[in-house]
């Protein structure tokens, strides 16, 4: 039996109320008002880091030493060229013997790179994959698709075995309709008349897909539990529903007004979503837009319930939530205004490769050692023990923290240093089990952190070098969300 | 264990007005303070057979190794070095220069520090990207600053002492009013105002829970100290100023990744001071260490180095600053110059202007801030962060 054994999302921890969208850039685009509210991602978030973030959801009580590939779907890629699945791969510290893969172009290569793991899998050429999907984007100011877009993440492991939901088949239409595009070289993407894009296609390749999967897999409306497919157009949305045969209870929750329409992640978010609610036995259909459609099903099995409680829910995500109270904050993260940040903003150190890939285990997977003779996990990884008394030398084996909850030991609130948040928030952090680090914080705000607070960690971009064309990536403290 | 005790004097000094010396360039500066320490000690260029420059910013100011000093000074084909160890750069200058004639090397020697920070562009200390720390901890490391450093220590130990913000930042205000009431009387010093604890704890937050005032200045400025072997020091002059000890430490990485460290005292200089009075013979320090410089890059640093030190019992230091212990008036002064707080902080120049007013004081040549019959001076200058640093510690008396 191949399907999913494990799934989890992550939704950034910032909203942006589109009322503020709309006070500061409405006046540009009357027409381009929406209600509700999206997730933005922090200033130091992107498609990779969310993806990542996810992938820890995911695989929390999995045994990372089974997982065979790592398929990345994105539209957002941080990177042109250095594989974007293969950060993600060391990130989670994953074999490096396995296939990674990005999957681009379009919103449906998150379910493009799903069909793909499944059928890699039911081929036998691999025993598990985790596919992550997760988009970051960055819409012109004062555009329609800057109220709509949000941004997060999901990750789904496929497995062959004991799996949540059974994989029962695929249906996938491909049309080169160009509703949105980007050339090589542009910045934000070109989009073509809304109207034609939601009666032409919308409207059109969803059904097409799930009505193709329907026959298929002799799935009768009437049987499916949960129909997961993003939300463009709020009525086209259910209209949608209507002429599949299928009831508005049927559909799962869309979150437009709450996340946003969260690109490539946005179909794998609804599927994770509707797993987190699933009774046995449930059909799930997952279908994507985007030059075409895929659908898939799933049907739940009896272990469906077991992942209750081990990982962070989408409801939990949409839960716990800050608002960020001005349009100027948001532009500004996403590089939209040119701020002053100072001659100090301007001291990027250059990320030696050869180094960056030297630490890459420290530096990407949070991996420290732990000394065999005392126990002691300490990091960075070291070669002298740092036990006073013990100074054991290479008797180190590997020690992952980034899974590890902790305690902040001290901290402070950094007006000097650079920081596009200011003020720079950092402090030592010291991990259940032992070990101890300096980290800066991120996802907390001015005020509310306290010496002794629990946090975990989160993978971030560190800094971005510009002229160099460098995303740096590693872990930061955020405060414990339960 | 070896010691240097009474091997070394030092007989002559000279030190720059610190400050933003917009004017000087690391060349003027070092010719400033170079020219001042020869004719005090009373000898020539040409005396001097071995020299040290501390610098710890090279990259922003006169280059690495020896040589800019040799050609600004026009030393005559001697050894020349460069020597670094953080803020610590001064002392381990003078450390060289003691060393050398301790062993017999040289007769003369020369330490030299100096700093050229205000040609970056911005305030505070060059970040630490420009590459003061390593490239590995570029990647590893928060982008962290000093006053952020040092911020976390004020943080955890007014947690553990149970002090609120505003009672631990009235106990940091006193440490840095003292400072700026000894640093206005002092005519070489940066900041020469006198500000109350009122303005101190009300001014803008730098690094929380560290404000503006909590924080020392940032200058340019040199400092140099001519050291001869003891045996010859009184041909030279009638009141020169012997080494008492010489002690350095340096973190071993506990504190930062050993999870024992308490986050409220500085680990090196409890080792370097202990090891300094047993070189001296002091026994108790707080009764028989006369006056001190210390490291007061930030208030919280002097106030927690007071216990290192042993100047004060542990968590009691806010007892002793409230009395007045430390004041110029007090039982123990401390910083009667205004220490880094206000006389400023060229990295490099400070171990050895911590130095210039011990070795004034010693030789009673302070005016209004003569501290009365002292006996035995101490310099704590510290390079780092109070988790990863190096103390480099001096005792001196006549």
């Amino acid at each position: 039996m191949v399907g999913i054994k494990s799934c989890g999302a992550y939704i950034p921890r910032y909203r942006l109320d589109r009322n503020i969208i709309y006070a500061a850039m409405g006046w540009l685009n009357p027409a381009t008002y929406m209600a509700g509210e999206k997730a933005v991602a922090n200033y130091d978030e992107d498609s990779i880091s969310m993806a990542v973030n996810a992938g820890m959801n995911c695989l929390k009580g999995v045994d990372r030493s089974t997982i065979d590939g790592v398929y990345f779907g994105s539209i957002s890629l941080p990177y042109k060229e250095r594989q974007n699945a293969g950060i993600i791969a060391t990130a989670l510290d994953l074999r490096p013997d396995i296939t990674t893969a990005d999957f681009a172009g379009s919103t449906k290569s998150g379910t493009s790179a799903l069909i793909a793991a499944c059928n890699a899998i039911k081929a036998g050429a691999a025993r598990n994959i985790l596919v992550c999907a997760s988009d970051c984007r960055v819409p012109k100011s004062g555009s329609a698709q800057e109220e709509s877009y949000g941004d997060g993440a999901a990750a789904v492991l496929l497995g062959e075995g004991d799996v949540i939901a059974d994989f029962q088949g695929a249906y996938s239409v491909s049309y080169d309709f160009v509703d949105k595009w980007m050339a090589d070289t542009d910045k934000f993407e070109h989009v073509w008349e809304d109207r034609w894009i939601r009666d032409e296609a919308y409207n059109k390749f969803i059904p097409e897909s799930i009505s193709g999967l329907a026959k298929k897999c002799s799935l009768n409306p009437r049987d499916v539990a949960k129909a997961c497919y993003p939300c463009l157009y709020l009525r086209d949305h259910a209209t949608i529903g209507k002429r599949l045969g299928i009831e508005p209870a049927q559909i799962q929750a869309h979150m437009l007004d709450t996340l946003g329409d969260s690109g490539t992640a946005y179909s794998l978010i609804l599927l994770v979503a509707a797993l987190e609610d699933a009774s046995p036995k449930d059909n799930i259909v997952v279908a994507s837009f985007g030059s075409g459609s895929d659908a898939l099903l799933f049907q739940a099995t009896e272990k469906v319930g077991g992942m209750k409680g081990k990982r962070k829910e989408v409801k939990g995500y949409l839960a716990s939530k800050n608002s960020l109270t001005s349009y100027e904050k948001y532009a500004t993260f996403r590089n939209l205004i040119p701020a002053d940040k100072g001659i100090r903003a301007e001291s990027v150190a250059w990320e030696q490769k050869t180094l960056a890939w030297r630490y890459r285990r420290g530096l990407l997977a949070l991996v420290g050692s732990k000394c065999k003779k005392c126990g002691t996990p300490q990091f960075p990884a070291q070669r002298v023990c740092v036990n006073p008394d013990c100074k054991a030398i290479d008797e180190m084996e590997d020690y992952r923290f980034s899974a590890k909850k902790g305690l902040l030991f001290t901290y402070t609130e950094d007006r000097l240093a650079f920081s596009i948040n200011p003020p720079a928030i950092y402090g030592m952090v010291r991990f259940e089990g032992g070990g101890s680090s300096l980290f800066d914080l991120t996802d907390c705000e001015s005020g509310s952190v306290t010496v002794d607070m629990a946090v975990e960690m989160s993978f971030r971009r560190k800094f971005a070098d510009e002229a160099r064309g460098t995303y740096s990536y590693f872990w930061k403290a955020v405060p414990e969300q339960v | 264990m070896g010691s240097i005790k009474d091997k070394v004097a030092i007989i002559g000094m000279g030190c720059t007005k610190f400050g933003e010396r917009w004017d000087a360039g690391p060349e003027d500066l070092m010719v400033e303070a170079f020219t001042e320490a020869i004719e005090d000690a009373g000898i020539e260029p040409k005396d001097i057979e071995a020299a040290w420059c501390g610098t710890q910013f090279t990259e922003v100011n006169q280059g690495v190794s020896g040589l800019p000093m040799a050609e600004a000074l026009k030393l005559p084909f001697i050894a020349v070095t460069h020597v670094e160890n953080m803020c610590a750069s001064g002392s381990e200058s003078l450390r060289g220069a003691c060393y050398a004639v301790a062993s017999g090397a040289c007769d003369i020697a020369m330490a030299l520090g100096v700093e050229k920070l205000k040609d970056i562009g911005y305030g505070g200390l060059p970040d630490m990207a420009l590459g003061a720390s390593g490239k590995k901890d570029t990647l590893f490391s928060p982008n962290l600053t000093a006053p952020g450093a040092f911020a976390m220590l004020a943080t955890r130990y007014f947690a553990r002492y149970g002090l609120s913000p505003e009672v631990g930042k009235e106990m940091l205000a006193k440490v840095s009013s003292k400072s700026h009431h000894n640093g206005a009387m002092c005519e070489k010093a940066h900041l020469r105002r006198e500000v109350t604890v009122e303005q101190i704890m009300n001014a803008p937050i730098i690094a929380w829970p560290l404000g503006l005032f909590d924080c020392c200045g940032v200058s340019d400025g040199s400092a140099v100290a001519i050291v001869v072997r003891a045996d010859m020091a009184k041909k030279f002059r009638s009141d020169p100023v012997y080494v008492k000890a010489l002690q350095i430490a340096g973190s071993s990485g506990e504190e930062v990744m050993y999870t024992d460290y308490d986050g409220t005292h500085v680990e090196t200089t409890t080792r370097a001071a202990a090891r300094a009075y047993e070189e001296a013979g002091i026994k108790n320090p707080r009764e028989e260490i006369s006056m001190a410089e210390v490291h007061d890059c930030f208030s919280i640093t002097e106030a927690v180095t007071m216990e290192d030190l042993q100047f004060s019992p542990r968590g009691k230091v806010k007892e002793d600053i409230d009395a007045g212990r430390f004041n110029l008036d007090g039982e123990q002064p401390i910083q009667t110059d205004g220490g880094l707080k206000c006389f400023g902080h060229p990295i490099g120049a400070s171990g050895l202007r911590m130095m210039y007013e011990e070795y004034k004081q010693l030789q009673g040549k302070c005016g209004p801030r003569q501290v009365k019959n002292p006996k035995y001076g101490m310099t704590h200058n510290l390079g780092g962060f109070p988790s990863r640093c190096v103390i480099s510690t001096f005792i001196v008396g006549l």
